[in-house]
């Protein structure tokens, strides 16, 4: 289907039917339960789950294939933002033009970083592309903001005025991000009995865009040029033996990663229509790294994983205060609950990040693979435990079938 | 004229910062071949050895004096800290005073023992592993490090002051024969700046002049080879890693007079401390140093008025530039040996 292999197609339905229908079960508790706090489903978590998703799976085709850990990949997320910031400001706010801008700008953005920046590799790749990150942080932040020349509204952040051309804004249209008139904000709800399931223009756009970079992703993985990507990450130097260079390839991945963080830019901001520095600082290029490797990186759904694990983290796992926790522990004697509630409290609410920090070296030390390595694993201890149920003369044999290599899921 | 050798002085100490985590980071480069990103976490735990040890003097005990009154007519409490009443109030009050010097004391045992922690608890079992895992484990330690800070001591920066017999500036253009007020430099940077040299001193003659230096300097040349010889190179690579933890950690005691010490000022050093590892040379402890002292005299250059009105926001960028320049030019860095991290 669509030119996939049948375990991608089904990877990729799977992953559409998942976003399709992440409003309903994202909000798997009643509105008026106790842990409908848990509950995702509202439409602006919804939006950076699949936002940053397109974020992570586009660095994702840069380090999971070609090993080359970038830690500036925040600045074209920013790049891109402001970009389409600037589109709505010039143009109105259609999202078409500033998307396809956000993707056009990062791309040169990118092209001018990578072809500096790929002249080394390893640690020095990283440090520089750091680098080229936080002087694009500095000078967004502050130079770029000067009266003559206002080109990022410095620490405010770059928004739209009434004052600013917007030619092709008219009468009619919505005043915030719309699509050909359907505003990014439009959400209808859905009330079944004591549930409400909220579908919001936003989500479902950035969606479809994440689906088809998705797709395009999975077309990368698998095709000649993602296997030269491969042969980079195992050993470029034989590859230049072979008489191949590498560069044109590297820089094609980072280009394209480039993009892909662009477009998430610009989706950010076809949300929200404000564009700040911050989102170019070297956190959040930290951040994107540690969703791909969370998830898996090399993988295809890892980073997705990642991204959507994280950012639940971000807005779910922080508002568990003490009040809640006590709630919960309610049924315990006073000084047990206040105990477990005392140990539990630095791990979560504000001290969400510690967690984060924790689980994440958890998986760079023990699953090198991310979380999708963690299921593929727990899968084949229960495929190896039910072979042994099923009866001891084929345990030896199904052990064996256990330590061949095989094909590694994805 | 004045105001270049006021630039040059107002570089030295943060240089002197630079300098100090680079050539931690450098050694444990060199002896152990990872790239520590938790270093940063080092110098900010440093730093909270003073606060802490600051808190803990300071600690005192509430008495309600009835002879004196408050504004509102009710009797004053009156905070002594335990350390005046126990040693009388003059060296209590000095010991107080006194808490930041004091902190080196304290905290380089507990960055040693910090830094023998982390080496055999984590890193160990990274040497094998690719330099991106060694990188992502560790900043992934970096934010655990700070977020066990955050919860302690919160997110908004501590004061902790200087004793005060160093508050205050000396007049440095008076001793040169310029006009009075023209350059002024407080004392604490100075002594910060002395003390950073002593440090770095400290370590080059520890390894250039004590037997232990010269195997640690064998074993990085050579691992192998030492090993070899019979010579356990492993516990010693251990031990230079609490003397590099120790260095960032003192590092971080002395700088917090200059800049209070909050707990994401080790992830800003960091980054900065890194490109200068970078230009320096990865695994060249004198061009650590040297790419230190460099890039804080460059970046104080660069906020100059003149400088930032000629390229505007030229002394945010400058550090990062020259980075890229120099890796652009002199892959090796300054002062880089031949054959290191160079697939």
């Amino acid at each position: 289907m669509l030119g996939l292999k049948h375990k991608d197609a089904t990877l990729f339905l799977i992953v559409a039917a998942l976003a399709v229908f992440a409003p309903f079960f994202m909000n798997p508790f009643p509105t008026d339960s106790g842990l409908a706090q848990f509950n995702a489903g509202y439409p602006d978590l919804m939006q950076k789950f699949v936002i940053f998703g397109v974020f992570a799976i586009g660095f994702n085709i840069l380090f999971g294939l070609t090993g080359y850990l970038s830690f500036g990949h925040a600045a074209f997320l920013g790049v891109g933002s402001y970009s389409c910031v600037w589109m709505f400001k010039l143009l109105g706010y259609n999202v078409i033009p500033g998307i396809l801008l956000s993707v056009a700008v990062s791309a040169v953005f990118a092209l001018l970083i990578g072809i500096i920046s790929l002249r080394r590799s390893g640690i020095y790749f990283s440090i520089l592309t750091l680098a080229f990150a936080q002087m694009s942080f500095a000078l967004a932040y502050s130079v770029l903001s000067n009266p003559a020349f206002n080109l990022t509204n410095g620490e405010t952040g770059l928004q739209v005025y009434s004052s600013d051309p917007q030619i092709f804004h008219r009468e009619g249209l919505p005043d915030l991000p719309h699509l050909f008139g359907l505003s990014m904000r439009a959400t209808s709800t859905l009330d079944v009995g004591p549930w409400s399931f909220q579908f919001n223009a936003g989500y479902y756009l950035c969606a479809i865009i994440m689906l088809a970079s998705f797709y395009l992703a999975i077309r990368i993985f698998r095709s000649p040029f993602g296997m030269m990507l491969r042969a980079v990450k195992s050993n470029q130097q034989r590859m230049n033996y072979t008489g191949l260079n590498s560069k044109p390839y590297t820089l094609a991945a980072f280009v394209i990663s480039g993009m892909y963080a662009g477009l998430a830019g610009g989706l950010l901001s076809a949300v929200d229509p404000l564009a700040g520095a911050e989102r170019m600082q070297w956190t959040a290029s930290g951040e994107v790294v540690l969703m791909t490797i969370l998830g898996g990186a090399g993988t295809l759904i890892g980073p997705i994983l990642g991204a959507g694990l994280i950012k639940y983290f971000e807005n779910i796992f922080s508002k568990i205060n003490d009040a809640v926790l006590h709630q919960w522990f309610a049924l315990l004697p006073d000084g047990l609950e206040n105990a477990v509630v005392a140990v539990i409290h630095p791990f979560v609410g504000k001290g969400w990040h510690l967690t984060l920090g924790l689980l994440f070296m958890i998986v760079v030390i023990f699953l090198p693979g991310g979380l999708v390595e963690g299921g593929q694993r727990l899968g084949r201890a229960l495929m190896a435990a039910r072979a042994r149920l099923r009866g001891g003369g084929r345990e030896a044999k199904s052990g064996a079938a256990d330590g061949q290599p095989g094909t590694p899921a994805e | 004229m004045d105001s270049i050798i006021l630039q040059v002085l107002n570089g030295l100490d943060k240089g002197a910062a630079y300098a100090l985590i680079a050539l931690g980071l450098t050694l444990i480069f060199g002896t152990l071949g990872v790239v520590n990103f938790a270093h940063g976490a080092l110098f900010m735990i440093g730093a909270f050895c003073a606060v802490f040890l600051q808190r803990v003097l300071s600690y005192s005990r509430i008495s309600i004096d009835e002879s004196q009154k408050d504004f509102l007519g009710n009797p004053l409490k009156v905070e002594t800290p335990f350390v005046e009443i126990w040693f009388g109030p003059d060296v209590g009050g000095s010991i107080v005073d006194w808490s930041v010097p004091l902190a080196i004391l304290f905290a380089i045992p507990v960055m040693i023992a910090v830094g023998f922690a982390m080496e055999r608890g984590l890193i160990k079992h990274f040497y094998k592993r690719p330099h991106a895992d060694q990188i992502l484990v560790t900043f992934g330690l970096a934010i655990v490090l700070q977020e066990i800070i955050k919860y302690f001591y919160g997110a908004n920066p501590i004061p902790t002051p200087s004793p005060e017999a160093f508050i205050g500036s000396y007049d440095f253009g008076v001793m040169l024969g310029f006009d009075a007020n023209r350059i002024i430099y407080p004392y604490w940077r100075m002594i910060y700046f002395a003390f950073a040299m002593v440090l770095i001193f400290g370590v080059f003659a520890f390894l250039q002049f004590t037997t232990f230096g010269m195997v640690v300097r064998a074993g990085m040349a050579d691992r192998e080879t030492v090993g070899l010889l019979g010579i356990d190179i492993d516990r010693r690579f251990t031990i230079m890693f609490g003397v590099a933890a120790a260095v960032a950690g003192l590092a971080g005691v002395m700088y917090t007079p200059i800049v209070p010490p909050n707990y994401h000022m080790g992830m800003d050093f960091l980054v900065l401390s890194f490109v200068v590892v970078v230009v320096g040379g990865m695994g060249s402890l004198p061009g650590a140093v040297l790419a230190g002292f460099l890039l804080g005299i460059l970046e104080s250059f660069a906020s100059t008025t003149w400088a930032t009105t000629t390229l505007p926001g030229i002394n945010q960028i400058i550090i990062y530039l020259v980075a890229i320049i120099v890796l652009l030019t002199r892959p090796r860095g300054l002062m880089g040996r031949r054959g290191v991290m160079e697939e």
